[in-house]
């Protein structure tokens, strides 16, 4: 049993006591006097030509300040894409320009065209009635290969709605081909990946300070990376140098994603406070939310699997079109592309690999990573694909996939898709899945639900992510426009207690306790003791934030290396302290003593010297104990498990309804497991959403028709079932000082295939053998009219 | 959205369609107008107040008649703006054939929203567009004919509905 506070402990979160007591310090609770109200005014319809804004009536109402519009930035750059993909033959991808006010046109419900700046938040509301706008509306192009074949222009200056034309690995796309057509079965699935609205509890606040007199501006910001929006707004929206400009993510409570990216109303904040001399708020409403937030998913791929007759896979072959929406959201070209072609050989030791992205413009909301990105696209279509070969070679999924998975003895294993996997057991997650599901015992549950006129059935998927974003050397060859490294400065106060300014940023990861539980195991001090600083571009340094389950494997790694700097330091101290050889000392539960002897020095007495240096080898060391350390990872981090659902589905009625669901995980090395179940319950039921219940629809002329929660359903506790959650399987990283992979997306990108491969599975079961998929969310009339034939 | 129906009217084809293009009529038969003005050749300005589920707006905007063959077949369509609401755009395509009772009056109509009104009440939207548009050509056929013999359902009576038949006793017919 791990001590209390260190690593392996499932310490309860520190950061709850003031979440559960309404003391959090979210961007909203920031009020700053003087402060002015922004209201946005945003496009009704999908795609239309401005042909008038009239202002002078709203500016004239009482309170209202100044009422901007695309004339007030025009000195102001675009917001920028972190992400450069190019083409099959060779082109960059088209990168239209994002301004922060529409200007000419607007390509989607929500875009942006003026904003009132008034007195009160009513005030500004009020006065929006009064701005005249004019716009003829447009033929909206909402369908991705309508639009790259002739349909209406999202953006006329690039000519085309074809982003880019991705394929990936190009080289091996002749192999491919050559395999399919040697192949002794091919089965072939097209699919939907449905979008979706993240949806985080708090929405995006902004609120934008400016000090005349210092031309110091300061950006609050519901951000999960805070260095990151003060680089890109900085640098490429308003020319801001960086000492000039702080930015501020306090507590955030939610981002999935959507709180990545450089969004238009964090500049305009911070503009329009520099040009009013003060304070400017903008909160979002849940239906502003709706039409602005990055939104998730939304590709449609046909998908190829090639077999030997042995049922061998022998080559994955892959189209996709990915909706990009109207304007590039910061990274979103790389989701459908390295985040997702890279993944497509998922635990299995398929040889060849090809998949063509065609990322499309549409007039919708922009669409950019949420929860999983990239690798739920991936997973969805490879472990269904596998599960309808299975069927239709009359085999078992489960077996069928066994003979395919990569050894254990494989590791490190080159995939065919650029990635070498450090290490992994899929053999043992998929043997401890069937175990805690007792999938023994299946039969007799299905018979049992079969004599109550259920149908029951059993999915499985496994699934392999790609963490730890990343080698920095590397994300750069593959156009990423900055490094993916982590940083933190451990700063040891005189009397021994730590405070640790990470890059990383916790909304609802639980740094605060988890890093401090790290910091705890490695000097023997107690937890207590160990202060997280994140979120301030002011005191923390120069960090890449949170996503993509990086914070531990990446983030955490940094503060290791400057831990380990620390260490050092106090041992050359406690060496001069007790007069031996630096080699000697040992640290050990928060005493330094050297080896052979009784000699001792508590930590305190290090620490104490260290600012106190009275007897202090002061020719040979700086005085303090401080130490900032950059962390780049050689390799990403593979986390990777089985999931299994079993479900029942009402053959009369098709409503599905989740009878267990089961994850064995291997994330490597864990450090808090009450956190890491957590981390799985969330990803889990988001997973579950998008498989049951979540699609964000627009209609024909691009209007959002799910734009509230009264027609976009999230799951609530009632939709998702007791989770059976397993990570005893690990295999710890190998190039990471902590050995963790990271597990914050794994159940959003696990789940979706689990549950769609258990409903096909029932209806199997039940008779409807001609039932071969069935498109995300599984609602009742879906399966019911797939039922039907 | 878009919708068919046919209806019998017992008056002959001139008045219905006299009625047709009666600024009055117009007025009166679409539902929550609340004033209307202009011309059969330039359109009419009109204001309409609405509530959609959740969201009720005044709709300011243009009324107008086009596709006229005289006597036979016209549209009539609509496009107003709700502020933040939203707005709303739609027209019906009418045509008048003599029967043996009067005449026989067919329409499709299509209807489409946009901003809040689309975000917050699409799950309703085409029972509301049916709603109106059946309430439209029910006021119509009572300001051409009077209404049908059984007592006038609770929609009907709860509508500000004008005098019985009243366009065709006013114009003598």
């Amino acid at each position: 049993m791990p001590k209390d506070g260190g690593i392996g402990a499932s310490t309860k979160r520190r950061e709850d006591v003031r979440f559960l007591t309404g003391k959090g310090r979210y961007t909203d609770d920031i009020n700053i006097r003087g402060q002015l109200y922004a209201h946005f005014i945003r496009s009704q319809v999908a795609h239309g030509t401005i042909r008038k804004i009239d202002t002078r009536d709203a500016e004239a109402m009482p309170g209202v300040v100044k009422v901007f519009t695309s004339a007030d930035f025009t000195g102001v750059g675009g917001i920028p894409t972190g992400w450069q993909v190019t083409s099959r033959d060779g082109q960059p991808m088209l990168e239209p320009k994002h301004p922060v006010l529409a200007e000419g046109k607007v390509r989607h419900v929500g875009d942006p065209i003026a904003v009132v700046v008034a007195e009160t938040l009513e005030q500004a509301r009020d006065a929006a009635e009064a701005v005249e706008i004019d716009i003829d509306e447009l033929p909206a192009v909402m369908d991705m290969k309508a639009a790259i074949q002739g349909g209406p222009l999202v953006h006329d200056e690039i000519g085309s709605n074809l982003c880019y034309d991705w394929g990936f690995v190009e080289e091996n796309k002749a192999a491919v081909d050559e395999a399919f057509r040697n192949a002794a079965h091919v089965t072939t699935l097209e699919l939907v990946n449905n979008r979706l609205v993240a949806n985080p509890m708090e929405p995006r606040v902004a609120v934008g300070d400016y000090e005349d007199h210092s031309g110091q501006h300061t950006l609050y910001t519901t951000s999960q990376n805070p260095h990151v929006i003060r680089l890109l707004m900085g640098a490429f929206v308003l020319s801001i140098p960086e000492h000039k400009l702080r930015v501020v993510a306090p507590d955030v409570g939610g981002g999935f994603g959507s709180k990545i990216y450089h969004y238009a109303e964090e500049a305009f904040v911070t503009k329009a406070a520099q040009i009013l001399k003060r304070p400017v708020k903008w909160t979002s409403s849940r239906s502003e939310a709706f039409m602005s937030d990055a939104q998730g998913r939304d590709h449609v791929t046909r998908v190829e699997l090639a077999l030997d007759a042995d049922h061998n896979f022998t080559a994955l072959r892959c189209e996709t079109y990915a909706n990009m929406g109207a304007y590039l959201s910061t990274f979103a070209p790389c989701i459908p592309t390295w985040l997702h072609g890279t993944l497509l050989a998922g635990n299995y030791k398929t040889p060849l690999v090809y998949t063509n992205v065609k990322a499309v413009f549409t007039n919708t909301v922009p669409v950019d990573a949420y929860r999983g990105a990239g690798r739920p696209e991936a997973t969805f279509q490879l472990e269904r694909v596998i599960d309808k070969a299975a069927r239709e070679l009359g085999v078992s999924p489960v077996e069928l996939r066994r003979k395919n998975f990569i050894q254990p003895d494989q590791f490190p294993y080159q995939t065919p898709v650029a990635v070498v996997y450090d290490t992994g057991n899929y053999q043992a997650t998929l043997d401890k899945l069937l175990e805690l599901s007792d999938h023994a015992g299946f039969e007799a549950r299905a018979a049992e639900s079969k004599a109550r006129g259920k149908l029951r059935g059993f999915g499985l998927a496994h699934y392999i992510e790609a963490c730890g974003i990343a080698p920095s050397n590397l994300v750069g060859q593959l156009g990423a426009r900055a490094g993916l490294y982590e940083s933190a400065t451990v700063r040891v106060n005189a009397t021994g207690s730590i405070t640790v300014f990470t890059g990383s940023h916790s909304h609802g990861q639980g740094h605060e306790t988890t890093f401090a539980q790290v910091i705890s195991e490695m000097i023997g001090i107690d937890a207590s003791q160990v202060e997280i600083v994140h979120g301030d571009t002011s005191n923390t340094p120069m960090g890449m934030g949170t996503y993509g389950s990086r914070s531990l494997a990446v983030g955490g790694s940094a503060m290791v290396k400057a831990t380990n700097k620390i260490i050092n330091k106090a041992k050359k101290i406690a060496a001069h302290l007790m007069e031996a050889s630096e080699a000697d000392i040992e640290l050990k539960d928060g005493k330094f003593t050297v080896a052979g002897t009784d000699k001792e020095k508590s930590w305190v007495d290090i620490t104490l010297a260290a600012y106190v240096p009275h007897n202090y080898p002061l020719e040979s060391m700086e005085p303090g104990l401080e130490e900032t350390a950059f962390y780049d990872p050689s390799n990403f981090t593979y986390p990777a498990g089985a999931y299994g659902c079993e479900v029942e589905v009402d053959p009369e009625t098709g409503k599905v309804t989740i009878c267990s669901f089961t994850a064995a995980d291997d994330f490597g090395n864990v450090v808090n497991p009450m956190i890491v179940e957590g981390q799985v319950h969330g990803g889990l039921a988001q997973g579950i959403g998008q498989a049951m219940l979540e699609n964000c629809v627009f209609d024909e002329n691009g209007q959002l028709l799910s734009g509230s929660f009264m027609d976009y359903a999230m799951p609530r506790a009632d939709d998702v079932p007791f989770y059976s959650v397993d990570h005893s399987c690990a295999t710890p990283c190998t190039h990471n000082p902590l050995g963790v992979k990271g597990c914050g997306e794994a159940g959003a990108i696990g789940s979706p295939p689990a549950v769609v491969n258990a409903v096909i599975d029932a209806l199997h079961r039940g008779g409807f053998t001609h039932v071969t998929h069935i498109d995300m969310p599984v609602s009742p009339s879906r399966v019911w009219q797939a039922m039907q034939g | 959205m878009q919708m068919s129906d046919t209806r019998e009217i017992a008056a002959p084809t001139d008045i219905v369609w006299r009625a047709i293009l009666d600024a009055e009529v117009l007025r009166a038969c679409i539902p929550g107008c609340e004033s209307l003005s202009g011309s059969v050749e330039e359109g009419y300005q009109a204001v309409v107040k609405q509530k959609v589920g959740p969201v009720s707006a005044t709709f300011t905007g243009v009324v107008q008649l086009s596709d006229i063959v005289e006597g036979r077949s016209l549209r009539i369509s609509g496009e107003g703006k709700g502020g933040v609401a939203g707005f709303a755009k739609g027209g019906a395509d009418m045509v008048l054939e003599p029967t043996e009772g009067g005449t026989r009056l067919s329409y499709t109509v299509d209807a489409s929203v946009g901003g809040k009104i689309a975000q917050l009440g699409s799950r309703i939207i085409d029972g509301f567009a049916r709603k109106l548009a059946d309430e439209f050509f029910t006021r119509f056929q009572e300001a051409v004919e009077g209404p049908e013999q059984e007592p006038p359902t609770e929609a009907e009576a709860a509508a500000e509905a004008p005098k019985k038949g009243w366009f065709k006793r006013m114009i003598g017919g």
